[in-house]
């Protein structure tokens, strides 16, 4: 029997699963307050997922509010609380992006788990109204050698690619770093971006009594209904109803690609009023949403929701994650030529409900009313909570333990020998064994891509017009400091951005952390968050939105905190790209910024010593900025050749990929010491080369950068005086062996790649 | 000249073909696969991507497409028809092209800058190339493992409908490293290699992919 709204009022006393859905009991009484009675089965279920951590942010929102407290940046045309920020690039143009954490299913079902992961975030910026133009991924594993590693990172990167070509989007760039501490617990960030005109941008409201509800793209199914809490919901109910099912969802990218097709031409013909899609929660997230955004209620006949599986009830129908599915708002006069389009794609699409003049969202399933709530308190009351907080235990001792005393090379042997074991380390090494798996040139506009520092997509052949992305996420730098650690993140993605001469416009994040319930952790983020925040009021940076996943540990052990933070550039004219590989010979070679002993959280250490301490190093945004601006004019005036970032490896990995890119080395003085010149991992620096070394000096000197000469390219050999000649040949041989002696060399492995990953042409 | 780019569900490169045959100095028409309208076009591209989900077969259903039934029979009274990717597969499944593509030998999707060596320069597709020029364009496929039984392979070697051969590593486990085929009037050509994607300085790898586009030009001049 359903439980309709008249037998809950009826029934007060019959008891509720609350706790088995994941609600607290003063949650539960707050439902029942809101309401005035119980909550239906199918209300409890609604207000169980959208009040969850994942869909209410109760945990970080009261921290989160520091980005929202930023100065309003003109270049944001749309901020936080939309589906994903959108930045005005010029000429008319308006770019949004978003990175979204598929991390707990990418761990179950890798292949899956990655491939809905960039589903959904394609999703995201398909709903503002954008066509998505490219993606990106950050990726985190356990030990590179560990077992479990080799089950799960083959799988997520054939999802991440197995869905993103087949959608047609170019994969740009990314992240794939090891540690221990995601063994059990590996990160899929992905990224999306998209571009439209201003004037197409378009919200999740729903507006306008009397206006239809249309559910269209893939059939409802059991996929993706959330693990333990509404089946604990449907057995309460009926204990003969649907058997256990999934909760990963599975991906269809060819319908996910009809339904871009088919959204960008209802966009185009101005058939569309409000728009949400069906992620997280399902038709409970989009409807409450939508309505919560409108002025006015929403009714939805429930049973008119086209099903893959029709034993569903409703409270699963509502809490479905099936995936390629979205929700829009239309005119009662524009339906038909709605439906029209949707089913030149072979898209379906049905009427399911309308826009009423209550304050109420109904749901009806055949004829009972299941639903009757005030959206608001679904999707954007839900509850707050300041949880307590504490420094981690360890940290002093953690910072005290500085890599200083660690054993160094000395002679110009192990020196050489330290380089190439920073290089051919997993988190060092080539990561073609990936990138070849994604497709970079659909869509003919990829500039740059992996293992360039910044992605750089052309939005605008007439002009040239383009923007550049980076994600960079260094967690042993958090772990040693969330504060510093999250700004130092923000730099690097602020530098990849710049070093390809775009002009950084806008920040978006995807913060991995532990179980906030841990005061341990709730400290570790809400520094990183103050951290961010700060960051981005001295750059002048405004914070676009972001993703927040928490609970991501193994018993008591979370992971390295982990915020990943991407920053959008814009490029005038792409054809003034920089970059990052040395390709003439006789040009000079100059170090850009301060080099200073910092070890602290070091790839050096972890590499060689396998230790982690230390403090990170200083931040300094006023070098980064003027760094940027410096990278940016030597851009402009055609002054540089190549520029490439230093970051996690020093100096050291920054040459090395330098010369790798096509194969022409170098030989080199550094100043100092040549260890701290090789391995220091201090900010705010770059390596670039010239054939106008007076006129760079000059434009540093005006921008207040310090400049190093470091010496001339040419040969196959890094020659640098103090260190060991590193041919070239044994440089690549070791840099590009780690991966593929890790995970397969593909030729090798035929009838062994592990189940589920199904690539197709 | 006009130059129709077929769009099927799950086309991807249509708007890199479309941009190919422009850059080439063509004009590209947009052509949907449920119609019957080929447009009065000269000779059609079919694009790069997934039609129909590949599901089935890569290119099994979209050859059975109503505008893919014309062009088969245009194709077979000589308008020049070029497949690129899902598109050879097409062509393949078509009958227009003999061979099949398989899923590549090691299983992976595979992108990189490749070499080829372009076999026959006197196809419509191939006009503007020498004889045994190299050049390297993208490939990027998961099920680009060209195959026919060893007694056709024998046959299409003899009649010389090799087009184009990899050369300097074989990307995807074909046979005798064949990357692209013709047809016996040297009309249709279908390849696994994206030569759309090497036509800009500032987005390919090289500008050799150009002169697929051209050639068809030259073809038409000298028609």
């Amino acid at each position: 029997m359903i439980d309709t709204v008249e037998h809950a009022a009826k029934t007060p006393d019959e008891a509720q699963p609350y706790s088995e859905l994941g609600l607290e009991s003063d949650e539960y009484h707050r439902i029942r307050d809101i309401l005035g009675r119980r909550p239906t089965t199918a209300e409890l279920a609604m207000y169980s997922v959208m009040w969850s951590e994942h869909c209410s942010y109760k945990s970080s929102k009261v921290h989160l509010r520091r980005f929202g407290d930023l100065p309003r940046s003109e270049a944001l045309l749309v901020g936080i609380g939309e589906n994903a920020g959108v930045v005005d690039v010029g000429d008319g143009y308006a770019v949004t992006f978003k990175v979204e954490s598929h991390n707990h299913p990418s761990y179950v079902e890798p292949y899956q788990g990655a491939a809905t992961g960039v589903g959904g975030i394609v999703r995201d910026i398909l709903t503002m109204g954008a066509r998505p133009v490219a993606v990106m991924d950050s990726l985190r594993f356990g030990r590179a050698d560990a077992p479990d590693t080799a089950r799960v990172l083959p799988g997520v990167v054939a999802g991440v690619g197995g869905y993103g070509n087949c959608l047609g989007l170019p994969n740009i760039g990314g992240e794939l770093l090891f540690d221990e501490c995601y063994a059990g617990n590996p990160l899929v960030n992905a990224l999306c971006v998209g571009v439209m005109r201003h004037e197409d941008v378009h919200l999740a409201k729903a507006e306008g009594v009397g206006n239809k509800v249309v559910l269209f793209g893939a059939r409802t199914g059991g996929d993706g209904i959330g693990g333990v809490s509404v089946l604990a919901s449907e057995t309460f109910d009926d204990a003969g109803g649907p058997a256990k099912r999934p909760s990963v969802q599975v991906g269809d990218p060819f319908t996910e690609k009809l339904l871009i097709e088919a959204c960008l031409e209802l966009f185009g013909q101005d058939l569309v009023t409000g728009i949400q899609d069906l992620g997280g929660a399902g038709l409970s997230c989009a409807t409450s949403e939508l309505a919560s955004a409108g002025a006015g209620g929403m009714h939805v006949d429930l049973d008119r929701v086209p099903l893959r599986d029709s034993t569903l009830t409703p409270a699963e129908i509502l809490m479905s994650e099936s995936q390629e599915r979205m929700c829009a708002i239309v005119e009662p006069d524009k339906v038909e030529r709605f439906l029209a389009v949707c089913a030149k794609w072979d898209v379906l699409a049905t009427v399911i409900g309308e826009v009423t003049d209550g304050d109420r969202l109904t749901v009806d399933w055949h004829g009972e009313r299941i639903v009757d709530v005030p959206p608001r308190t679904v999707a954007h009351e839900g509850p707050v909570y300041d949880r307590p907080m504490q420094r981690p235990a360890d940290l002093d001792d953690l910072q005290a333990d500085d890599p200083v005393r660690l054993p160094r090379p000395r002679t110009p042997e192990e020196l050489a020998a330290h380089w190439l074991a920073v290089v051919a380390s997993p988190d060092g090494a080539d990561k073609t064994w990936v990138t070849e798996q994604y497709d970079r040139y659909v869509r003919g506009n990829t500039v740059l891509a992996q293992p360039d520092d910044a992605g750089v997509v052309r939005i605008d052949e007439a002009t040239s017009r383009g923007i550049a992305l980076a994600l960079d996420g260094n967690a042993r730098y958090a772990r040693l400091d969330p504060y510093a650690g999250a700004q130092l993140n923000l730099a690097e993605a602020y530098r990849n951005v710049a070093v390809s001469g775009a002009r950084p416009l806008a920040v978006t994040n995807c913060l991995n952390f532990g179980s906030p319930e841990e005061p341990e952790v709730m400290w570790q983020f809400a520094e990183a968050v103050r951290g961010l925040a700060d960051a981005c009021r001295d750059l002048g940076l405004p914070v676009t939105g972001g993703n927040v996943s928490l609970y991501n540990q193994t018993g008591d052990v979370a992971i390295n905190p982990t915020p990943v933070i991407g920053v959008l550039g814009v490029h005038d004219d792409v054809r003034r790209r920089v970059p990052t590989g040395w390709r003439t010979a006789g040009e000079t070679v100059l170090l850009l910024g301060v080099t200073r002993s910092e070890f602290g959280g070091c790839a050096w250490a972890s590499v060689v010593h396998g230790h982690l301490g230390g403090r990170p190093p200083a931040v300094d945004l006023e070098a980064e900025r003027k760094l940027g601006e410096l990278l940016a004019a030597l851009g402009r005036e055609g002054l540089v050749t190549s520029a490439h970032d230093l970051a996690d490896g020093g100096l050291a990995q920054t040459l090395a990929e330098s010369a790798l890119r096509h194969g022409l080395g170098a030989r080199l003085d550094l100043p100092g010491d040549a260890f701290t010149a090789l391995f220091s991992e201090s900010a705010a620096r770059a390596v670039i080369t010239t054939t106008d070394p007076g006129g760079v000096k000059t434009t540093a000197r005006w921008a207040g950068v310090a400049v190093t000469e470091l010496g001339v390219t040419g040969g196959d050999v890094l020659a640098v005086d103090g260190v060991a000649d590193l041919p070239l040949a044994e440089v690549r041989a070791a840099w590009t062996a780690t991966l593929p002696a890790l995970f397969g060399t593909p030729e090798a492995t035929v009838g062994a790649v592990p189940a589920g990953t199904v690539p197709t042409s | 000249m006009r130059i129709g780019v077929i769009t099927f569900p799950g086309s991807l490169d249509d708007v890199d073909a479309a941009r190919a045959v422009r850059l080439a100095g063509a004009e590209p028409v947009a052509l949907w696969h449920a119609s019957h309208d080929l447009e009065d076009v000269d000779a059609v591209v079919l694009p790069g991507g997934f039609s129909y989900g590949d599901y089935l077969r890569a290119g099994a259903i979209a050859a059975r497409a109503p505008l893919v039934q014309d062009v088969v029979d245009r194709a077979r009274q000589g308008m020049p028809v070029l497949g690129i990717c899902n598109g050879f597969q097409v062509l393949c499944e078509a009958g227009l092209l003999p061979g099949a593509l398989t899923r590549n030998g090691h299983l992976h999707f595979r992108n990189r800058d490749q070499a080829l060596r372009i076999e026959r320069a006197d196809t419509a597709w191939t006009a503007s190339y020498e004889a045994r020029q190299r050049i390297v364009v993208p490939v990027k496929n998961g099920e680009g493992r060209y195959v026919a039984a060893p007694a056709d392979l024998d046959r299409i070697e003899g009649e010389g409908r090799v087009a184009v051969r990899y050369v300097e590593g074989n990307p995807n486990g074909s046979m005798r490293d064949i990357a692209g085929v013709t047809s016996e009037d040297g009309r249709v050509v279908g390849l696994m290699p994206h030569p759309e994607h090497a036509v800009e300085d500032l987005t390919g790898p090289s500008t050799d992919g150009l002169g697929f586009f051209t050639s068809i030009l030259e073809a038409a001049v000298s028609a």
